[in-house]
Formats: C-alpha cells, structure tokens, sequence
C-alpha cells in the first residue's frame, strides 16, 4: 500500500526538485551565491580578515578569558577531591614537559638552597631544603593534565601546601600565592587552591628525591590544576593581593587554569 | 489585525525569528569551536595525524583555547534558549515527531535514488527529522564530554559518565567528527535547495 502511493508523489518531489534548480541556474547572481554557501564558514573566517591578529578582538578575547577566570573560581570546590591511582596505573616514565630543551634543565644546588618568603606573611625567614624535609609529608598518586590535551600519572611526595602557609603566618584572606622559579619560570595561583587539601610541596617523585626534570628541589603540585600552572625549581613565593600573572598566563594561557 | 485574506496571500512563517536567531548564532558558536578546537587538537594529536594549520583558529594553542572558551559561551546559552523555546512552545515534538525507524529507511532509500520529498519547508521528511534530532543530541554531547575535558575534577559525574578524562577526549573528537560530517551534507542540501537558505534568512 505504502509502494503505491510512492510513485506519483516521488514524480512529484522530483519535478519540484528540478524545477526549484531550473530557476537557480537562470540567476547567474543566486548560482554564484548556492557556489560560495558550500565554502561558507571555513572561508569567511580563514581568508576573509585575519581577525586573530585584530588588537580589539584580542582585548575581547582577553577580558572573556577574566571572566572564566570567575566562573572557575566560583566552580572550584575546595573539598572536592581529585581522582587518586594505584601505583601500577602510573605513566612511566613520567614525561617531561617544559617551555626549554631537558638539556637546559637547571642545575641547583641543595646545600645551599634557600626558600625565600615575601609578602603578607607573619614568619619571613628563609627555608632550607633540610627544614622542608624533616616537615610532615604525604603521598598522592594523581592525574596530571597538561593544556595540550595529554595527561600523566605520577606519585608526589611533600608537605600539604596549607599546613606550610600555616607555619608561616600566611595571610589567608589574601588573593593570590606568586611563584618564581631558579628556570625563570614563574605562576600564581588563588588562595582556594593553594589551601586544597591535595595542594603539596612536592619534594619526591616516586618515592625518591624529586629529580631535576621534575623540578628539584622543590615544586608544587596541585591535581586540581593544569600542568603550566604546577611551577617547578621554586626558590620564592609571595603571598599578595596583587595580581601576579604568570609566564604562560601573561601570553594567554588562562589564569585560573583549574581542571 | 490582519484580515484572513491577506494571510492567504502571504506565505506561512516556517522559521520564527527566535529560531532563526539561534540557528545562525549557533552556526558562529560552531565554526569558532570546531576550528579552535582543530589548533587545540594539534597540541597533542589523539590519533596519528594532525588538522593542517591554515584550516584552524587562533595562531597558536593559547589563542585557539581562548575562541574556544569564549565561544563555548555563546554555545551553551544559545543552545539552552533553543532548547528552552523548542520545547516550551512545543515546535520540538511538532516538529521531529514521530520518528519512527522504518520511515526512515523508506525516505533513505528514496534519497538515494535521488527521489526524496522537499517540496514543503514546514514539513521535515523522516531523514531530516533524525538529522536534526541526532545533531541536537550530538551537540548536547559535546558540550558534555567538553565539560569533563574542561573541569574533571569538579565534574567527577561527567568524567565517569565519558570514562575518565582520556576518554572523554576521544568522545569529543568524534561527537566533533559527527558535527563536521552533518555540516557538510547539511551545506550541500541547503546548495540543492536554496529556498531553505531564505526561509532560514527570513523566516518563509
């Protein structure tokens, strides 16, 4: 019954079809434009300006970037938990992953190696890598994710960063933690994070002293954020309510850069 | 008022203004994520080959994630108001339903033999029905397994929901595949039949 009535009626879609084209093809101005439609999108946006280069576009750009910077801030949980591995389920080797060459990893000392403290904290004396060491530590194996899209999981060992901020006198109430870094690196991160309780001041990887393309002596590492923002080699940090930027955030990597 | 003559005479709206808003601000959310999210992609390549460059947006990674996260906003809220006014003004149901498998098939076959209904653009065959309804769902799962790829810490539902963060990545991949491949033979149709350019332009 359906077979029946296919019949005239598909005559009918295909003499409509054809007369619809019939009279497209008469307009040399509607026959360009049904041309172009098929590249519409890709086209437009690939050789009709260079908008990525536009000064204004980028503002925009950069002022939507603050905004999820909020948003971020607002949807961060302080008690919600990053996932935590067994150690059979680590990458290995953990990869290394920097803006240089491992070659040009640096190569610091740990004898003479000194913490130095700034900002609005109570206790500004200078640690060594002694007195880090001999603080209460723990353990985490967790998930690195890097901004490229891959991810890694490595077993860091160090003290909670919150037990540390504590010891110090750190201002809690303050906005941002600066980090700068003996490879010229140099992060900061908001106050929540750093008082996450899987925040760490990470000085072993895998059980054993934290290797230099790792970032001996000292790095931190946060599960909840993406790799660029875990600053390595750390030989100061500030505690400030000044906006501190960052190496990668102040070419457009995104500040908050939570996971 | 408009008497009932004068509505006999002028066309009947297929497309409300509201409708075709969305679309076309959807059409920009879309090929600002798909692009970007080609420049991302290359970052770290999931399968063995990478989106020439000139086909991406943004200059570099850093600039490709910021289009991308600024035209994920346009995304969501565009899509939400689509989905809010479809559904409340019931154009939805109207619209794609009934589904049902075995018009599709029929209409499948008659398309192949180039024989397919398209005469009426207020009334969707049931190969365009499950086109639209599949991109909806499609769209909706990019915006999810983007989420988990985006915050899997704090979305730990939607992460085990995509099976962790790597995958997670490959589901966007391919939800993205699909929404590439619906783009192409949903452009090459609207270039058969430009009369649903017009009515998506001006609403009959």
């Amino acid at each position: 019954m359906i077979k029946k009535n296919l019949g005239p009626a598909s005559q009918l879609d295909a003499e409509a079809i054809l007369k619809d084209a019939r009279r497209e093809l008469a307009l040399p101005s509607r026959r360009l434009f049904a041309k172009r439609a098929l590249t519409l999108g890709g086209l437009s946006l690939l050789t009709g300006c260079n908008i990525t280069d536009e000064a204004s576009v980028n503002r925009m750009l950069e002022r939507i970037s603050r905004m999820n910077d909020g948003v971020q801030g607002w949807l961060f949980d302080p008690k919600r938990l990053a996932p935590t591995y067994t150690q059979a389920e680590m990458t290995r080797p953990f990869p290394f992953n920097a803006f240089y060459g491992i070659e040009d990893v640096p190569d610091i000392d740990g004898s003479d190696y000194q913490l130095e403290i700034l900002g609005l904290v109570a206790n500004k004396r200078p640690w060594t890598l002694e007195q880090l060491h001999k603080m209460p530590q723990n353990e985490q194996i967790t998930r690195h994710i890097c901004v490229e899209g891959w991810s890694a999981i490595g077993r860091w060992g160090g003290i909670p960063f919150s037990y540390f901020l504590k010891m110090i006198g750190a201002d809690m109430s303050a906005k941002y933690i600066d980090f700068q870094c003996g490879d010229d690196y140099h992060t900061s991160i908001d106050m929540a994070t750093a008082l996450h309780p899987q925040t760490q001041l990470t000085l072993t990887y895998d059980g054993e002293i934290l290797p230099a393309k790792y970032g001996f002596p000292m790095k931190l590492r946060m599960p909840t954020k993406l790799g660029y923002k875990n600053p390595k080699h750390i030989v100061s940090m500030e505690v400030t309510n000044k906006y501190p930027g960052g190496y990668w955030e102040d070419q457009g990597y995104n500040w908050f850069g939570g996971s | 008022m408009a008497s009932p003559a004068l509505n006999t005479l002028k066309k009947p709206v297929v497309h409300p203004i509201w409708l075709r808003i969305t679309h076309w601000l959807n059409a920009l959310a879309v090929i600002i994520m798909i692009l970007s999210g080609w420049r991302i992609y290359n970052a770290s390549p999931i399968f063995p080959f990478r989106i020439p460059s000139e086909w991406t947006l943004g200059g570099w990674l850093g600039g490709a994630l910021q289009w991308h996260f600024a035209a994920m906003w346009l995304l969501a809220f565009n899509g939400l108001v689509y989905l809010l006014m479809n559904t409340g003004s019931g154009r939805l149901w109207k619209k794609f339903l009934p589904l049902r498998p075995r018009e599709v098939i029929q209409d499948m076959l008659k398309a192949l033999r180039g024989k397919l209904q398209h005469d009426s653009l207020d009334h969707y065959n049931a190969v365009q029905k499950l086109a639209y309804v599949s991109v909806i769902l499609d769209l909706i799962l990019l915006v999810v397994s983007g989420l988990a790829i985006w915050k899997s810490v704090q979305f730990p539902v939607l992460r085990d929901l995509m099976g962790g963060f790597d995958n997670a990545r490959i589901v966007h991949f391919f939800a993205m595949a699909f929404l590439v491949v619906f783009i192409v033979v949903h452009v090459i149709m609207v270039a058969l039949v430009p009369r649903t350019l017009l009515a998506m332009l001006r609403g009959r």
